[in-house]
C-alpha cells in the first residue's frame, strides 16, 4: 500500500501536514507524539525579525469553530533558524517554513535566509486576516499576489507554496494569479475573517475586533474552495480547514487534495495529526485502495 | 514533569456556592504528577466546543491520584461540567504550566492570597508549604472553601460588601490587621493582582502571581494567552511570555499587568 504523495518534488511519507499557526515549530506537540508520524511540519509563520503579535485577548470560542487574532507572533528568522530548525530536523519528516512579512522586501529576506537551511518547502503566507500590513493584502489581489509570487520564486532555493485567502469572491482566480508568478503548489483555505461579540459586556470578544474563523465550522467552503481550485489549475494543492478526522482528510484529497494540514484539531487532541495519518491508512485497506494518489480528486 | 491526556473518571461532585462547583476526579499519572498551582484542561464532550477549558487544581490526593477542581460555571462548557456526576468521565490533559516556587517560601513568612475563583489553587500550595502561612483571601460576598482553608493555615477573610471578616479586598486586610511577609503567593483577577504586585514591591518582598487569559492549546503552541513581560523573553523574543507554558505563575517583577 502506498501512502506517500509528492509536492513539487518533495516526497511526503503521508499526506497529513500540520496547519501553520497551531503547531509552533512542533517542539510543544512532541511531548504527547512522534512528529515522524507526519507527512511534514509546517511551522508558525517566521519574518525577518521579531513579531510581537496583536493584543489579547487574541482567541474566542465559537459554535463548531474558533477565532483567533494572534497576529503573527514570531521570533523572527535568526532564532528560528538556530533553534526551531535543527530541532525539526531530528525527526523524519519533511520542513515546511510558513514565512509572513509586511512588505515584499520582507518576505523575499526571509526566503533567501532559508536558502541555506534544511528546509523542504516554503509556505507563503498571503493570507493573513489579523496583521495590519501585508499579509492577506497580497492575497486578495490578483496581480500583487503574481507580483509576490514571481519576486519570491526568483529568490526562492525550496519549492513554493502560495497560501490563499477565502476572503475573496473568486478564489480560482487568485490560484491562477499566483499559477502564473510560478508558484510550484498552493495551499488553501486560510481562515475566514469573522467577529463575535461579548453582549454582557458589550466589547468584541477579540482585542483586534476581527479574526480568523477555523475549525469544523469552515470545512464545507475549505472543501468546496480545494475542489473548485483543483478544476482551475494544474498546482498540486494542499487542504485545509476544520479537519479532525480522517473522514474529513479524505473529503479534501477526493476534492482534489494531493496533501491535507490539520490545524485547530491539534488544540482539541495534540495527536490529531498522526491519529488522521493512521485513519487514511486504515480507509485504504478498508476501502482496497493500493495507492493514495488514486483518491486526489476522485470524487465522482 | 510529563504531560498525560486520558479520559477521567469523575469520584464526586458538589455545589458549594453559587455557580460555584468542587469535582473530585481519578486522575492517575496526572494527579502523580501535578504540583500546586498548576493546571489541567478539561475537553467538552460536545465536539462543537472546540477548546479545552483550563481549570487551575485545588487539591492533590496522591494516594487515591486524584484531583479536586473548584471552579465557577462561566460558560456553556463549565456548565457541561457541573453536570457530570460520580461515574462519569471526561477528557484531561495535564499537568500543565509551572505551579508556586515552595522552596522560595518555606520556612518564611508567606502571604497565600486569593481573590474569588483565583482562591482554590491557594488551599493546596497552602497544604504543601512548611511555613508561616496566612491565607488572605477575598470573597465578593457569598464564601467558599472556608473549611478547608482554615486547616491549612491561619485564615483572614475579606468581603466586599463587608457580610464577613474585613469589608474590602484582601490588601484591606493587611493594612488593618497589620500583616507582614517575607514572601507572596495570589491568584486571582488582575486588578488584585495588579494591587498585591505594587504592595510586595512598595515592601520590597518578592511575589509570584497566578495569572490567566484565554488559552487554545493549553500547552504552549499557539501563542493566544500571552501576558507582556519586561524583558524581552528569550523564547518569543518579544515582550511576551505563554501564560499557559511559560506560567501561570509568574514572578510579578517580571511581567506587566
Amino acid at each position: 500500500m502506498n501512502t506517500k504523495v509528492e509536492i513539487a518534488g518533495v516526497e511526503l511519507k503521508n499526506p497529513v501536514m500540520t496547519a501553520s499557526g497551531t503547531f509552533g515549530s512542533g517542539a510543544e506537540y512532541s511531548e504527547f507524539m512522534d512528529l515522524s508520524l507526519l507527512g511534514a511540519v509546517v511551522t508558525k509563520g517566521v519574518a525577518n525579525v521579531p513579531w510581537p503579535g496583536n493584543s489579547t485577548p487574541r482567541i474566542a470560542e465559537t459554535c463548531g469553530g474558533m477565532l483567533n487574532a494572534i497576529g503573527l507572533q514570531n521570533p523572527g528568522m535568526e532564532v528560528f533558524c538556530r533553534r526551531d530548525i535543527p530541532f525539526l530536523k531530528q525527526y523524519d519528516t519533511k520542513i515546511v517554513v510558513n514565512v509572513c512579512g509586511k512588505t515584499p522586501e520582507d518576505y523575499c529576506q526571509v526566503v533567501e535566509r532559508l536558502a541555506q537551511e534544511p528546509v523542504d518547502l516554503l509556505e507563503i503566507n498571503i493570507s493573513c486576516p489579523n496583521v495590519k500590513e501585508g499579509g492577506i493584502a497580497f492575497g486578495q489581489n490578483p496581480k500583487s499576489a503574481e507580483a509576490i509570487t514571481a519576486a519570491v520564486k526568483r529568490v526562492a532555493r525550496q519549492p513554493v507554496i502560495m497560501k490563499l485567502s477565502p476572503n475573496v469572491t473568486d478564489i480560482t482566480e487568485m490560484a491562477r494569479a499566483v499559477e502564473a508568478g510560478g508558484a510550484d503548489a498552493v495551499s488553501l483555505i486560510n481562515t475566514i475573517t469573522g467577529m463575535k461579540i461579548d453582549v454582557n459586556r458589550r466589547t468584541f470578544a477579540l482585542a483586534n475586533r476581527t479574526g480568523g474563523l477555523s475549525g469544523p465550522a469552515i470545512k464545507p467552503v475549505a472543501v468546496r474552495m480545494v475542489y473548485q481550485v483543483a478544476n482551475a489549475v494544474k498546482l498540486p494543492i494542499i487542504g485545509m480547514g476544520g479537519i479532525a478526522t480522517a473522514e474529513d482528510a479524505l473529503e479534501f484529497i477526493l476534492a482534489g487534495a494531493t496533501a491535507v494540514s490539520v490545524g485547530t484539531a491539534n488544540f482539541r487532541n495534540p495527536c490529531a495529526g498522526a491519529e488522521i495519518a493512521a485513519g487514511i491508512e486504515a480507509y485504504m485497506k478498508e476501502q482496497k485502495v493500493e495507492d493514495i494518489r488514486e483518491l486526489i480528486g476522485a470524487v465522482k | 514533569m510529563k504531560k498525560t491526556k486520558r479520559l477521567c473518571t469523575i469520584l464526586s461532585q458538589e455545589q458549594i456556592g453559587t455557580g460555584i462547583f468542587s469535582m473530585w476526579l481519578e486522575a492517575g499519572e496526572i494527579a502523580a504528577e501535578a504540583a500546586p498551582g498548576q493546571f489541567v484542561s478539561l475537553y467538552s464532550a460536545d465536539e462543537s466546543r472546540l477548546l479545552p477549558r483550563p481549570i487551575s487544581i485545588c487539591e492533590i490526593d496522591g494516594e487515591r491520584k486524584a484531583l479536586r477542581l473548584v471552579y465557577r460555571v462561566a460558560g456553556k462548557g463549565t456548565r457541561e461540567f457541573s453536570g457530570l456526576q460520580a461515574g462519569n468521565t471526561i477528557q484531561v490533559l495535564g499537568p500543565l504550566g509551572n505551579g508556586f516556587p515552595l522552596q522560595e517560601a518555606e520556612g518564611k513568612r508567606v502571604f497565600l492570597m486569593g481573590g474569588g475563583i483565583g482562591i482554590p489553587p491557594m488551599l493546596e500550595t497552602a497544604k504543601r508549604l512548611s511555613a508561616d502561612k496566612k491565607l488572605i483571601v477575598g470573597y465578593r460576598d457569598e464564601r467558599f472553601l472556608e473549611a478547608e482553608l482554615s486547616h491549612a493555615g491561619e485564615l483572614h477573610v475579606a468581603t466586599e460588601d463587608g457580610s464577613f471578616g474585613v469589608k474590602g479586598n484582601v490588601l484591606d486586610v493587611i493594612r488593618q490587621e497589620g500583616l507582614s511577609a517575607d514572601v507572596i503567593f495570589a491568584c486571582g483577577p488582575t486588578p488584585m493582582l495588579r494591587a498585591i504586585k505594587a504592595y510586595a514591591q512598595e515592601q520590597g518582598i518578592p511575589c509570584w502571581i497566578s495569572m490567566e487569559e484565554r488559552m487554545a492549546c493549553g500547552i504552549g503552541a499557539c501563542l493566544a494567552c500571552v501576558c507582556q513581560s519586561k524583558e524581552v523573553d528569550s523564547h518569543s523574543q518579544v515582550h511576551n511570555k505563554r501564560i499557559c507554558k511559560d506560567g501561570p505563575v509568574f514572578l510579578a517583577s517580571e511581567v506587566e499587568l
